[in-house]
């Protein structure tokens, strides 16, 4: 039985491939437009457009087609059209350079915009200067992989997402390459996704921002030079795995920020030179687990409105602060990271300090209340007081320890 | 050569130079005495310009010294305790000082060589007994061949042997018309040197006299003798 | 000027205690850089000894040397050379010399594990804070001609520039924590060179942290181009006013 689904459903893609008509269009050639083409042209067939500089305004393909660039054909659309909307399920798009989409913050017109359809796949293509760059509104099971979207916008008004998608739901979002742009990757009602091996730079607002987007996962991707960093929102059963956020600098800038993020899982991924590395708010049943912080003004920052977040088995080195809160009520646990800050000893040699860590360093705890006192941060006397602080805990909260330290970096 | 005009001298409530007049001309050998801490040093530094007087003028050859410094390529100086950077050596620290006075070519070594000192140019100076930093002293202050020697003390460490070698040396320099200032406890010493005397106490000059005068008026034939004699007719009379 | 710093040098090159302090520098840089697995480490190790070591050794062995200096001092001074000549030679002397260790003990190390702007800093830090406090120390010597008061007054120096400003700042934070004093404590803080270094050291060290203080106007103002310069401008004067009255008052003072 098994064996003949095989069989039919090879039949099955045979007979479309034979099917399928094969257009070429070029600009030297008698089929010199797309739109043409795509008029011209019944689901199935495939298209192949070759290089060339195309001003052809708005390209809609409403038909299942599959479109293909060779040498990388230009869709220029001269800062006043949508460059492509895809209006059909079952549409391949690959190998365009896709540049100067219109600006518009009513329809927010998109280089690649995917409209309510599904099985759509972008792939291997080049944005350039684009509003959006590749937008899925209400989408189901679409592709988006190995494109290079970039912008050059100064300001958030300027420019929007580089990948947008809104709700949709079994994405794939594989190895992109996202630069300039607001947000590098934004998520709103979106599920059952994966984001895999992205990189996402230098956007102006977050690296990767999402929204009421329960049950994805977020594996390999690196989040870098964002202006905010990273924020995510109102969302359950995340799994953010392997990730790597770098170099999220500024004031309200984090590698992390979780806002009523529940039920989810951060393993190990690495932060480094964040300002702050995770920031929580109002969070509940986090497992954090395997991550580095290094080099980060705050490793973690845990407010009090958060309960039950388990913090095992993390390695924590040259942070300013490793860990901070801002309340005395402590809901959360620790146990078993490695902190580089620590000077207990381990008689019985089984990697795990004998005494218990205090994470929390007096200082952050002052400063938190008083910013004004950093003044005075690594001089003799808070040296002086943050050590006796560490030994007999008399501000910071002495149930904030971590009971089983570890000796070494994991 | 060196004149003091009505020179006072206070350190806090003490007044180490109680208007002080003096002159003293090249030729001269000048023994300064007097007990401790009657303003010899003092006396001495103000030469130097290591002490600036509260008021009145020194003068040397005729322009006054005090605020310059040129004067002093023309004085040497041997001090009471004479203490060196101790990680120098003899050798070393004698370079480095005649590099100090580019304009002196001829150095006069005639001390180094009595006192065989190049044997031991390599010691450092912390390694040296009192009497031998002494010779160091000595050797610096004629070195230069100044027209003003200025010893305080000088004999104080010296072994018979090495004070004799002075003694031959200063009067030497003396014969050569230079001005010479001493000051010493040992009167027996500058017996035979001393062409003049000037007695200190309590930062007055009590009297400054001609040895043969004084001792034509004392009627004693030792210096230390008349100079005690001296003293008491002072106060007598 | 230059004769003069040449004996000082020639004699002080081979100070034992000088040689112990390099060796010290140089043991502790050596270890914080090489045995901790991060260089932050080092540098939190490097920024101790700037703002606790440097200032201590710098004072209390620019004390002492010069008052062991005084009776060659004398000698010197009966030698034809103007008072100010002697005095900044010797100052010349004993700052190079301080200098010269730091750059021995810690900077090479520096250079070799943190060869970027923190480092660089830290090593221009190191030998300012060195030069202040040798400019206070002349400054001490010229207070008293009694040794041991001279030194003590060195270590009070220290003491004061080292603990005792900060916790007095810290004390008038906690009283006045309802008050926008930051301000006033940026300027207080210029009448500290300790507090400066370490302030400049912690913008690089910390620079990740410092950003997450909105609030907090003195990074904005010490990490700014102009605030570098003021600072380093300030650290100058603090180098150059100490030694300068001591250079007063030395042309006036009665050896």
């Amino acid at each position: 039985m098994k064996y003949l689904l095989h069989i039919l459903s090879c039949l099955c893609l045979f007979h479309l491939q034979a099917a399928g008509k094969v257009w070429n269009v070029d600009q030297q050639g008698s089929l010199r437009y797309i739109r043409t083409a795509v008029g011209l042209a019944s689901p199935g067939d495939t298209i192949y457009v070759q290089k060339g500089h195309f001003k052809e305004g708005n390209i809609t393909i409403n038909k299942a087609l599959t479109l293909i660039g060779v040498n990388r054909p230009v869709l220029d659309g001269q800062k006043k059209y949508e460059v492509v909307s895809i209006r059909s399920n079952n549409v391949h798009f690959e190998g365009f350079e896709v540049i100067r989409s219109g600006k518009s913050s009513l329809d927010d017109p998109g280089g690649i915009k995917v409209y309510n359809c599904k099985n759509v796949s972008v792939v291997n293509n080049i944005l350039r200067d684009n509003f959006f760059g590749i937008y899925i509104q209400n989408g189901a099971k679409c592709l988006v992989r190995n494109n290079q979207i970039f912008a050059k916008a100064l300001n958030e008004q300027e420019t929007g997402n580089g990948i947008h998608c809104w709700k949709s739901d079994s994405l794939q979002i594989i190895g992109n390459r996202i630069d300039g742009h607001r947000d590098g990757i934004y998520f709103e009602f979106v599920t059952h996704s994966i984001i895999w091996r992205n990189i996402s730079t230098a956007n102006i607002r977050y690296g990767l921002h999402f929204m009421f987007s329960n049950d994805d996962v977020y594996i390999g991707n690196v989040l870098k030079n964002n202006g905010a960093g990273v924020a995510v929102m109102y969302t359950k059963r995340v799994k953010m795995f392997n990730n790597h956020f770098y170099e999220n600098w500024g004031a309200s800038s984090y590698g992390l920020l979780l806002k009523d993020i529940t039920d989810s899982h951060i393993e190990n991924n690495q932060f480094m030179r964040n300002t702050i590395g995770i920031y929580m708010e109002g969070s509940s049943r986090i497992f954090v687990q395997g991550n580095s912080f290094n080099n980060n003004g705050w490793g973690m920052k845990i407010q009090a409105s958060c309960m039950d977040i388990d913090v095992f088995s993390n390695n924590f080195s040259s942070n300013t602060f490793d860990v901070s809160t801002n309340g005395t009520l402590v809901l959360n646990r620790f146990k078993g990271n490695f902190w580089d800050k620590y000077e207990g000893y381990d008689i019985n040699k089984d990697g795990i300090g004998d005494v218990p860590f205090h994470p929390l360093s007096l200082f952050s705890y002052i400063a938190e209340q008083n910013a004004q006192a950093m003044i005075l941060f690594r001089s003799f006397i808070v040296t002086l007081l943050e050590r006796s602080e560490r030994i007999l805990p008399s501000l910071t909260p002495d149930e904030f320890i971590d009971p089983a330290p570890r000796m070494n970096k994991l | 050569m060196i004149r003091f005009e009505q020179v006072n001298k206070h350190f806090g409530k003490l007044h180490a130079l109680r208007n002080v007049s003096l002159n003293c001309e090249a030729g001269q050998c000048i023994a300064l005495v007097g007990p401790n801490g009657c303003g010899k040093t003092t006396l001495f530094k103000s030469i130097l310009g290591l002490v600036v007087p509260d008021s009145g003028d020194i003068s040397f050859d005729g322009s006054t010294l005090i605020r310059s410094h040129l004067y002093r390529s023309r004085i040497g100086y041997m001090p009471q305790i004479g203490r060196y950077p101790s990680n120098l050596s003899i050798g070393q620290l004698i370079y480095l000082i005649r590099q100090l006075r580019e304009e002196e070519t001829q150095a006069d070594l005639e001390l180094l060589e009595e006192y065989h000192l190049e044997s031991m140019f390599e010691k450092p100076m912390r390694s040296l007994s009192g009497g031998t930093i002494q010779k160091v002293s000595a050797t610096i202050a004629f070195m230069f061949n100044p027209s003003v020697l200025i010893l305080d003390e000088p004999t104080a460490g010296l072994d018979p042997l090495a004070s004799e070698i002075l003694k031959e040396k200063i009067k030497k320099e003396l014969a050569k018309g230079k001005l010479i200032i001493i000051s010493s406890h040992l009167l027996n010493e500058l017996d035979e040197l001393a062409t003049q005397v000037i007695y200190m106490q309590e930062g007055e000059i009590k009297y400054h006299r001609d040895i043969t005068e004084l001792k034509e008026i004392t009627g004693e034939t030792m210096l230390s003798k008349a100079v005690v004699r001296m003293l008491k007719q002072a106060s007598y009379v | 000027m230059y004769k003069v710093l040449r004996i000082v040098l020639a004699d002080i090159l081979k100070n034992r205690v000088l040689l112990v302090y390099t060796l010290l520098l140089g043991a502790l840089a050596w270890a914080s850089f090489l045995l901790e697995d991060n260089s932050s480490k080092g540098m939190l190790t490097l920024l101790n000894i700037i703002i606790l070591t440097v200032p201590l050794v710098s004072v209390l062995f620019s004390t002492i040397y010069v008052y062991n200096f005084n009776e060659f001092l004398e000698l010197l001074l009966s030698q034809p050379l103007k008072r100010s000549t002697v005095w900044l030679g010797l100052y010349a002397g004993v700052s190079l010399s301080l200098m010269l260790s730091f750059f021995i003990g810690a900077g090479i190390p520096l250079l070799i594990f943190q060869l970027n702007t923190a480092g660089f800093m830290m090593l221009a830090l190191g030998i300012l804070v060195s030069l202040v406090f040798v400019s206070l120390a002349f400054l001490a010597t010229m207070f008293t001609r009694d040794k041991s008061k001279g030194v003590g007054i060195a270590v009070m120096l220290w003491l004061f520039y080292a603990l005792l400003f900060d916790g007095l700042i810290l004390f008038i934070l906690f009283q006045l924590s309802d008050y926008p004093i930051e301000g006033a404590l940026m300027m207080i803080s210029f009448l500290n060179p300790i507090d400066l270094a370490r302030i400049m050291i912690l913008l690089h060290l910390d620079v990740s942290a410092m950003l997450g203080y909105t609030g907090a106007l003195f990074f904005d103002f010490f990490g700014s181009s102009t605030g570098i310069l003021l600072t380093f401008i300030a650290l100058c004067i603090w180098c150059w006013i100490p030694f300068q009255i001591s250079l007063r008052k030395f042309k006036k003072e009665n050896l």
